[in-house]
């Protein structure tokens, strides 16, 4: 889209534009290119000499058992975090858009939880699933059953996923009811004149004007289980027990930070800044299409 | 007779009530874990360690907070004092929320309202910085802030995620949407480019910056793996990077109720923005996202 009517000014334009190209350059330009360099390139541990190696990190990575195992825990806890949030968030607001009393109560003690860091979450969640002194933690003890996320791999995944789902309902719930606020009334009026009951409107008429929505959030989602929950993981786990809830990013961050693996972790940058190429490609080549409907 | 009921009227009670149970649920999964952090906020040390924390308040509030708020050293932790780390999360978020207000706001003027050779490079340039958290150039962006010495500084926790196109887009996306007759009638009237802003778009977009501002500050807020990377020193540690740290292991004998006490400390600047703003914040979120 373009405007007709337009200012003419040299150099204006190019001074409003300064900063952000500037800061784009240096903290988003610069970093990529490095990511990219280090990734083809072996550095000594003091980072004082560097050899080419072309593509022998990314074999390095994609060889190597641990990271496939990575992969197939992110793959889990993605998937896992991205249907349970979503799931939950469309009940939610679903019940909430019908017409009931105090709908906008609701909705505020609904969506508050965006709010919260992710790692706070964490905190909150430990505070109740710790089994030496949380509430809940405590009392599955108590009930016979061997509660420690500390110690049991299944249990810990199932904790942070638990955990990373529950922040992220709250902002799916906000997308749901937007998206279910814009269906048209008299649509579902007249389905249900012609006896369609409440389930069967639901699948024919309201889950199918909320697919756009859906498709939006299942890409945003998929790149929150993937970034945004490092808070999450590292406030509750470490990664642990052992390697069991360490996900894609927090293995960047292992590697680099904590083992000094530039080349490693530049080629593993490198891997997860493709999927997030493509993950944006996907979704602005399907709002296109939408555009193209509306 | 309320011709609006879904439900037909035979049993219709029952059925009426099934949304409020639901979102009821919903309500208590949310705010249980609120609720027990605060019970836990207001009792001491060693009832909290013992495990059996009661589920109403003790008395120990005032002590817990204020020796969170001011004293480096509960019985078994050392911390930051919360109101320093408080105050490094509120700097950090304010500088990244108008920070990007503003970079955004002006660099989306100049490519909806100018024409002008390599226009659409930085547009595209500016673009690619969505597909780029600062999550996947991690290390490298440390690198680069290393090199310029903004390690343990306000800009360097700052500055680097300042730039993005999400505000960018959200803005020209807005500015595409006011006439080209007020344009006009502007450079009738002799406005330059400069006078449009100031006094057309910049009060035009007052609604879309008090919905990003709420948006960018908790974004600010509750960063982790950055300000995680970029301080080192106590003194420039925010709460949330504090709250962890003073968890360490999550062992019984830990400060919890210090810990209880920060984090609901650490959460009431965000959840108040939302709360209070919360038609700008939804408008905001599903404006610029979609």
């Amino acid at each position: 889209m373009q405007r007709r009517v337009i200012f003419d000014n040299r150099a204006l334009p190019y001074l409003l534009l300064a900063p952000q190209v500037a800061v784009t350059l240096i903290f988003f330009i610069w970093p990529a290119a490095q990511a990219l360099w280090q990734s083809v390139h072996l550095q000594d541990a003091f980072g004082l000499r560097s050899q080419f190696v072309g593509l022998e990190n990314f074999q390095a990575v994609l060889s190597d058992p641990n990271y496939l195992e990575t992969v197939k825990t992110t793959i889990v806890f993605s998937a896992s975090v991205t249907v349970l949030s979503l799931a939950s968030a469309l009940g939610l607001a679903v019940m909430a858009d019908s017409k009931i009393r105090a709908a906008s109560a609701y909705k505020t003690l609904l969506i508050w939880p965006y709010a919260l860091a992710p790692a706070v979450a964490a905190v909150l969640w430990m505070f109740i699933f710790n089994p030496d002194i949380g509430i809940l933690g405590r009392a599955l003890n108590n009930l016979g059953y061997a509660w420690d996320y500390r110690l049991n791999d299944g249990q810990a995944l199932t904790m942070v996923i638990l955990a990373a789902s529950w922040k992220q309902v709250s902002y799916n719930f906000i997308f749901f009811l937007a998206g279910l606020q814009a269906i048209p009334r008299s649509v579902l009026e007249a389905a249900s004149i012609d006896g369609a009951g409440a389930v069967r409107r639901f699948w024919t008429i309201t889950f199918p004007l909320l697919s756009p929505t859906t498709f939006f959030l299942l890409v945003v989602n998929i790149v929150y289980a993937f970034f945004e929950t490092f808070g999450t993981i590292h406030a509750l786990t470490h990664g642990g027990p052992g390697k069991a809830t360490e996900t894609l990013i927090f293995r960047v961050y292992q590697d680099g930070v904590v083992n000094h693996d530039l080349g490693g972790s530049s080629a593993q940058s490198v891997i997860l800044m493709v999927i997030v190429i493509a993950l944006t490609a996907i979704q602005f080549r399907f709002v296109e299409r939408k555009v193209h409907y509306s | 007779m309320n011709r609006d009921r879904d439900t037909p009227r035979s049993g219709g009670r029952l059925m009426d009530m099934v949304p409020h149970l639901i979102l009821m649920l919903g309500v208590l999964i949310f705010a249980f874990p609120i609720y027990v952090t605060v019970i836990g906020s207001t009792w001491d040390a060693a009832t909290i360690g013992r495990g059996n924390l009661p589920l109403t308040p003790g008395g120990e509030m005032l002590n817990n907070y204020a020796s969170a708020w001011s004293e480096s050293q509960g019985n078994r932790v050392m911390h930051t004092p919360v109101r320093i780390m408080m105050w490094n999360s509120l700097v950090m978020a304010l500088v990244i929320a108008l920070g990007k207000i503003a970079i955004s706001i002006i660099s989306a003027y100049a490519v909806a309202f100018f024409r002008f050779p390599l226009r659409m490079v930085f547009f595209w340039m500016i673009f690619i910085t969505l597909m780029l958290p600062v999550e996947v150039r991690i290390i490298p962006t440390y690198e680069v802030v290393a090199n310029l010495g903004l390690i343990d500084s306000y800009a360097g926790l700052t500055i680097p995620l300042i730039a993005s196109a999400t505000a960018t887009l959200l803005f020209r996306q807005f500015f595409l949407t006011i006439p080209d007759e007020l344009v006009e009638a502007a450079k009738i009237d002799g406005a330059g480019a400069l006078r449009f802003f100031l006094d057309v778009v910049l009060p035009l977009s007052r609604t879309n910056i008090a919905a990003l501002f709420v948006i960018l500050f908790i974004y600010g807020w509750n960063q982790y793996l950055w300000p995680l990377l970029i301080t080192n020193s106590a003194e420039m540690e925010t709460v949330v990077i504090g709250i962890t740290k003073m968890i360490g292991n999550g062992e019984a004998a830990t400060d919890w109720n210090l810990i209880m006490a920060t984090t609901v400390l650490a959460m009431l600047p965000p959840v108040a923005v939302v709360v209070l703003m919360q038609r700008w914040f939804v408008k905001g979120l599903v404006d610029s996202e979609k």
